[in-house]
């Protein structure tokens, strides 16, 4: 068996290597689906905004369907749609994301997940990376999520965007401290 | 299929006090334990559109030859049962050879080099293996601490197979006398793992009369399932 090869942080200046163009563009117009603009800031356990993080979301398709191999299911990918995004914050520790809102997917327990995204979170400062999900506010499926009910019940809303317009949502990151965001250990 | 969780004291735990920006960057809260479902080991295997030639060779970006070192870094991407990782993205980024990064943000009173960009990537051949060309990074200067030093790396981001594979790390360079001193680093609890961070000089991958080589393996999360035997 061979040694993992183990995590190094960012560091503050990876932009001009890790920006790819149209990394905010998980949804390209065409894809079918309800389109969305998810928008956030992150912050750190001062309450100081995080100008040098990158974010990372990971998605299926609005039909539940995941566009790699490991994905079984019998449902239609979307040639529009690949499921990746990346957005390094602005000076302001904001990013924003143009995407659909994903099908649901089945859970390990073989019932099907509220939709979601899997979000991965970087920067200088970071080690080893963190990896939360997003929800949407308006979604009865959450009640039933097997993932959101391993979260204590007083920090779900940590990992549940608010809709602030009918196709906006709001998902602030907090690194520390009050309110501070759910991380997973998976 | 799910993928083994990462053996105790492999990858850094994120409150680090040595290495100063994670003091108020990690979580106080304990992390939530999950099942790995589709949605993880699920993940972007390719998310550029394109790679052009020259993404693999830092040092015919521009007009000119860059200055400094020329070197060679190759190796092979794997999981932990050794099982080549074929067609995956590898992304590099680093300082150029006096230590500056073409940052807008990076202060070090170092030059720029106009040949010299410090970005690459490339995808792994069927055997799992990659390769860059490239200028020997310099140590920098920042501030963390009184008179501190990084040791020269370059920063390498893959994703594998799945979104669990994810991996950002550092390769640095054998017998730098900055280790000892590296917060970063030294980060990482088990001897052992910190030391595959060391690319190995190899007089094989070295070109006569041209270029040092070195080799840089990278291992990547595996899979529980037992390999099958052939």
């Amino acid at each position: 068996m061979s040694g993992l090869t183990p995590f190094q942080t960012l560091g503050p200046f990876f932009d001009f290597g890790l920006v790819i163009p149209d990394g905010d563009v998980v949804a390209k117009p065409e894809s079918s689906g309800r389109h969305v603009l998810i928008e956030g800031t992150i912050r750190d356990g001062n309450g100081d905004a995080l100008s040098d993080a990158l974010i990372e979301i990971w998605q299926a398709n609005a039909e539940g369907k995941y566009r790699h191999v490991a994905d079984h299911q019998e449902r239609p990918l979307d040639p529009a749609f690949h499921g990746f995004g990346r957005v390094a914050t602005s000076a302001q520790g904001e990013f924003t994301f143009k995407t659909v809102v994903p099908g649901r997917v089945p859970g390990a327990n073989g019932k099907l997940q509220a939709p979601h995204l899997a979000v991965g979170v970087l920067a200088r400062g970071v080690l080893t990376r963190l990896v939360t999900r997003l929800y949407f506010e308006d979604e009865p499926s959450n009640a039933e999520d097997e993932i959101l009910s391993l979260v204590p019940a007083k920090r779900r809303s940590t990992l549940i965007a608010r809709r602030i317009e009918p196709d906006r949502y709001r998902f602030d990151i907090i690194l520390q401290g009050l309110g501070e965001t759910v991380f997973f250990d998976v | 299929m799910t993928l083994r969780r990462p053996p105790a004291g492999t990858h850094p735990p994120n409150d680090s006090p040595g290495y100063r920006s994670t003091t108020f960057r990690h979580p106080k809260e304990p992390l939530v334990i999950i099942p790995q479902t589709l949605s993880e080991i699920t993940g972007p295997a390719y998310p550029y559109g394109r790679i052009e030639v020259t993404d693999n060779d830092l040092t015919v970006q521009h007009a000119g030859e860059p200055l400094g070192e020329r070197i060679i870094v190759q190796g092979q991407v794997l999981d932990e049962d050794g099982r080549p990782i074929p067609n995956t993205l590898v992304e590099i980024w680093q300082a150029n050879a006096a230590g500056r990064y073409t940052h807008r943000v990076d202060s070090h009173p170092a030059p720029l080099d106009p040949n010299f960009s410090g970005a690459g990537r490339t995808l792994t051949d069927a055997e799992g293996r990659y390769r860059f060309v490239t200028i020997k990074p310099g140590a920098y200067p920042w501030l963390n601490h009184d008179n501190a030093w990084r040791p020269a790396h370059i920063h390498f981001s893959l994703f594998g197979t799945s979104f669990l594979s994810r991996l950002i790390t550092q390769m640095y360079f054998p017998g730098d006398p900055l280790f000892p001193y590296d917060p970063i680093m030294n980060s990482i609890p088990d001897e052992r793992a910190r030391q595959r961070l060391i690319a190995n000089f190899d007089l094989n991958v070295t070109r006569p009369e041209w270029a040092l080589g070195y080799t840089f393996d990278i291992v990547l999360r595996g899979s529980n399932a037992t390999p099958m035997e052939t």
